[in-house]
């Protein structure tokens, strides 16, 4: 059924797309059609494939240290009131610089490789993931804390034991958000300055005209994001369960 | 467990400048004591001050345990929330207060506590999957794997069915023998049945309230019982007044 749905999706945009390019009647290199874009897909489909391969590496490394830099800011931030104070207005100012803004820089800084494109992804999931995970440490039961400290719990056991378990859903939510900016920072570092990725694959294409091969690395960078997003969100999904308790309720 | 201390408490509470109660409140060692009064009067204010617990008041005053030694780490808290983290089983539940001091928990004495409540079958299932019953049974496990000899309960039975509160009352009477216990409660009921001492709160100060004589556990029909409960709530309702 749902198969069937997508499906059913896929043929309705492929429709619009194609009567699109007929009423129009858009040059190739303006609007190519549905099937000219598929025919460039398979032609390039090894320069494709290696573009995209640096692409996602990219994003998964980005995801990767940005979930960990945001993970430990978020319990850092958890476990002392003083860097509270003193952190939060910080992490907020930076936020407030638009990391586009950035890109130059960090392709000055950390070269054309996938360096700064890493670090772009990086720059710009550290803030979500950061502030869901320390909301969740933070957003928790008064009546857990009293427990806790009835029964002489200490400050890192409780993190371990009751905070950290209790923010999995919270840090869940953090990673699917991450999960949809990360390739947006790879991508935008890719124009700034590369050599390599579906970024750079999109611009090269575009500056030659040929707009089949732009629209075919458009279309997979858009399902590579897809792709991430389901496995982000299952994996959310199961934060969210183990933190429930296996989450079927079965009143007994 | 070591020699259950009575408890001294005497003061008053003020919560953002006003006088929220001023009273003097004595537990008994090894007895019951239920705390009876309108809702906002300060019932669960006196439990965490004893425990040590944040009121967002100022306490002036002194609270001390008959041996003279500190309370610290001396009284077990039973909530109405049975707190069960949903992520553990019920045996590392029960377990959870050594986790919490970074020690190594007693198992065969946390499953020995489990069959005395009833749960020995339900050790490995996850809170989600039990009764409200059966999950203020683990509640009580747990304060029970703690073993302090002062116990206090903040209304832990209040969200049960009546017949189940029946049974958890039977039950936490059996298990908490011996120690010093404050039981808040809002039911009349409740507190003529397992109370050896009643104190009635009210921003006036905390007043006893007269038990019958017969010894707790009272029947749930014996009528002297009922006419002290009847009277006890005729009294509640004209503080409420």
């Amino acid at each position: 059924m749902r198969f069937l749905d997508i499906l059913l999706a896929l043929a309705l945009g492929l429709g619009l797309w194609q009567g699109l390019v007929i009423l129009t009647d858009a040059p190739h290199f303006i609007l190519p059609s549905p099937l000219r874009v598929a025919q460039a897909m398979w032609n390039s489909r090894v320069i494709i494939a290696e573009n995209a391969l640096v692409t996602a590496s990219e994003v998964a490394l980005g995801l990767l240290f940005g979930s960990l830099l945001g993970v430990a800011t978020a319990i850092q931030l958890a476990l002392s009131r003083t860097a509270e104070r003193i952190m939060l207005p910080i992490l907020v100012f930076t936020q407030a610089v638009p990391v586009f803004a950035l890109a130059p820089v960090l392709t000055l800084w950390f070269g054309y490789g996938m360096g700064s494109k890493i670090v772009m992804a990086v720059l710009i999931i550290y803030f979500p993931v950061t502030s869901a995970f320390h909301d969740g440490l933070t957003r928790i039961d008064q009546g857990y804390r009293d427990l806790a400290q009835s029964m002489g719990a200490g400050k890192y056991q409780f993190l371990r034991q009751i905070q950290i378990p209790n923010a999995l859903p919270s840090l869940g939510t953090g990673l699917k958000l991450a999960a949809v900016y990360a390739p947006i920072g790879a991508v935008i570092g890719e124009w700034v300055g590369a050599s390599k990725g579906l970024g750079y694959l999109m611009l090269l294409a575009n500056g030659r005209a040929k707009i089949d091969l732009m629209f075919a690395s458009l279309i997979v960078l858009a399902c590579l994001t897809v792709m991430l997003h389901i496995s982000v969100g299952l994996l959310a999904t199961r934060l969210s369960r183990y933190a429930g308790g296996g989450g079927a309720l079965r009143p007994v | 467990m070591n020699q259950p201390p009575g408890i001294k408490l005497s003061g008053q509470h003020h919560l953002d400048g006003q006088l929220l109660f001023k009273a003097e409140l004595e537990l008994p060692a090894g007895a019951w004591t239920c705390l009876l009064g309108r809702s906002g009067v300060g019932k669960s204010t006196i439990l965490r001050l004893i425990l040590g617990l944040d009121t967002g008041g100022v306490f002036d005053g002194n609270i001390v345990a008959s041996d003279g030694a500190p309370l610290d780490r001396r009284i077990g808290y039973m909530a109405q929330s049975d707190l069960l983290l949903p992520w553990l089983t019920v045996l590392e539940n029960i377990c959870i207060g050594a986790r919490l001091r970074g020690a190594s928990p007693d198992l065969d004495r946390a499953h020995a506590l489990l069959a005395r409540v009833g749960l020995a079958d339900r050790a490995g299932a996850k809170p989600a999957a039990l009764s409200g019953g059966m999950r203020q049974r683990a509640a009580l496990a747990r304060t029970l794997m703690e073993d302090r000899p002062v116990v206090f309960l903040d209304e832990p039975f209040s969200a049960l069915d009546a017949g189940t509160r029946a049974d958890m009352q039977e039950l936490a009477v059996e298990v908490l023998a011996g120690r010093t216990v404050l039981l808040v409660t809002h039911d009349p009921a409740e507190a003529t049945r397992l109370a050896d001492q009643i104190v009635v709160l009210s921003a006036e100060g905390a007043t006893r309230w007269p038990v019958p004589s017969t010894p707790p556990l009272r029947g749930l029909s014996d009528p002297e019982t009922l006419r002290c409960q009847s009277r006890l709530l005729d009294h509640l309702r004209g503080v409420a007044a």
